[in-house]
């Protein structure tokens, strides 16, 4: 192999258009960040998908594990009385 | 192994239900092996696709055609790394799938082992090579995986220009000058039945389909992407006044499909075994452009090195805290 080691994993986030959030894309691989912005370029926007990009090492996110799912997030199934259609008002009054 | 067994009923369940699996998942290692198999050979496909088309992009006929060549051409080599990416994410390496790829391990669509002799050709690849890639793709869309069907959503979104920029080529042909039509016929003639052999054996020779299917990586058999595949193209051949290269083709009222002729599947699974018109020249293509460009990745290696040099030289104390 010519290349020594295999350059880092990059996880590519593209912003759409202002005013949205950046939204993961996809990942590649490059030598650095410079150059992992500029390859994400060509490879996730070639028809004005974007007016912004992050770039992040793959290696920088800490992901829950699956495993944790429920301990995680069951708690938020059981509180009901956090979604508005948990409350009974006439119709009359409306809506704010 | 009492457990083992449990966890893939379990999985069988999940994927039953329409869950999407995700890397981090537990899967059974058959399904790992069956995805990185197939999504490799997909992002080989793409890869080695740009080669038959690449052949015509110095001789494109106008500015027009060379542009669009060049962007379907590029975009292949964006489907290649989308799926690169997305086989990445079970465990296997970019290096060692490439490795793979350049010792004949690794497969990819039979379809690029055929020569583009005209430019007629260019429009045929993407009518019917690239028509016959999405009746494909759209379906994998909705596989299990998640990162693979993320990649074929991207893929399919682009997908359709390829198709439709071939089927307007062969419009343009078909209604240009005797010769235009007849080059038409001739690309046709050629790439009809290799496309038709792209959804690969039928049912009964295809044993790992049911367990794709139960697995919901595959959602229809090689056999029905083949049958939509041809009902859909034969109204679009007769729309451009071409004939398809199958006396046997004709609607069928009761099936309320087209029947069509038997494939030589000798042809198929010689072309898989490497002895296809060139099959030899694509790897020696792709072998030749890797080790030639070693020198662009070594440099990028060591710019990238350098930079970070001089940044950490810039920064002592930037340095000091990150270590």
């Amino acid at each position: 192999m010519s290349t020594p080691d295999q350059w880092p994993l990059w996880e590519v986030f593209v912003r759409s258009k202002n005013g949205l959030s950046h939204k993961h894309s996809g990942s590649l691989h490059a030598p650095d960040a410079e150059m992992a912005l500029k390859n994400a370029r060509d490879v996730y926007t070639r028809r004005s998908e974007g007016t912004s990009i992050w770039v992040v090492p793959s290696s920088a996110i800490v992901a829950s594990a699956p495993d944790e799912r429920e301990v995680l997030f069951a708690p938020s199934d059981d509180k009901v009385y956090r979604h508005p259609t948990f409350y009974e008002i006439p119709d009359e009054v409306g809506h704010m | 192994m009492a457990p083992k067994i449990d966890m893939e009923a379990r999985f069988l369940d999940y994927v039953s239900a329409e869950n999407k699996v995700e890397p981090k998942h537990w899967m059974p290692d058959a399904y790992r092996k069956t995805l990185v198999r197939q999504i490799s050979q997909h992002a080989h496909s793409e890869i080695v696709g740009m080669l038959p088309e690449a052949n015509w992009i110095t001789r494109a006929p106008s500015l027009r055609a060379k542009l669009i060549l060049l962007a379907k051409v590029q975009d292949e080599a964006g489907h290649g790394l989308y799926l690169y990416s997305s086989a990445e994410t079970l465990g296997t390496s970019r290096d060692q799938m490439i490795d793979d790829l350049h010792t004949g391990k690794a497969k990819y669509s039979s379809i690029f082992n055929y020569p583009t002799l005209t430019w007629a050709d260019m429009g045929a690849v993407g009518w019917l090579v690239d028509g016959a890639a999405i009746q494909n793709q759209v379906m994998l869309c909705r596989t299990s995986y998640g990162p693979y069907s993320r990649a074929m959503v991207r893929i399919c979104k682009e997908e359709s220009f390829h198709q439709r920029q071939g089927y307007e080529l062969m419009m343009h042909l078909a209604r240009g000058t005797k010769e235009q039509k007849a080059m038409a016929q001739d690309a046709l003639n050629r790439w009809w039945w290799p496309s038709l052999m792209m959804f690969g054996p039928s049912d009964d020779q295809s044993p790992n389909s049911a367990q794709s299917m139960a697995w919901r990586i595959k959602r229809k058999s090689n056999d029905e992407l083949r049958q939509e595949f041809v009902d859909k193209t034969v109204p679009q051949a007769e729309f451009l006044g071409l004939t398809l290269p199958d006396p046997d083709l004709k609607w069928n009222e009761e099936r309320g499909h087209y029947d069509f002729g038997p494939i030589d599947w000798a042809e198929f699974f010689a072309v898989v075994a490497g002895n296809g018109p060139c099959n030899t020249e694509r790897l020696e293509a792709r072998r030749s452009a890797h080790a030639e460009g070693a020198w662009v990745r070594e440099a990028a290696t060591a710019y990238a090195a350098k930079q970070a040099a001089r940044r950490a030289a810039a920064a002592p104390t930037a340095k000091a805290s990150a270590a």
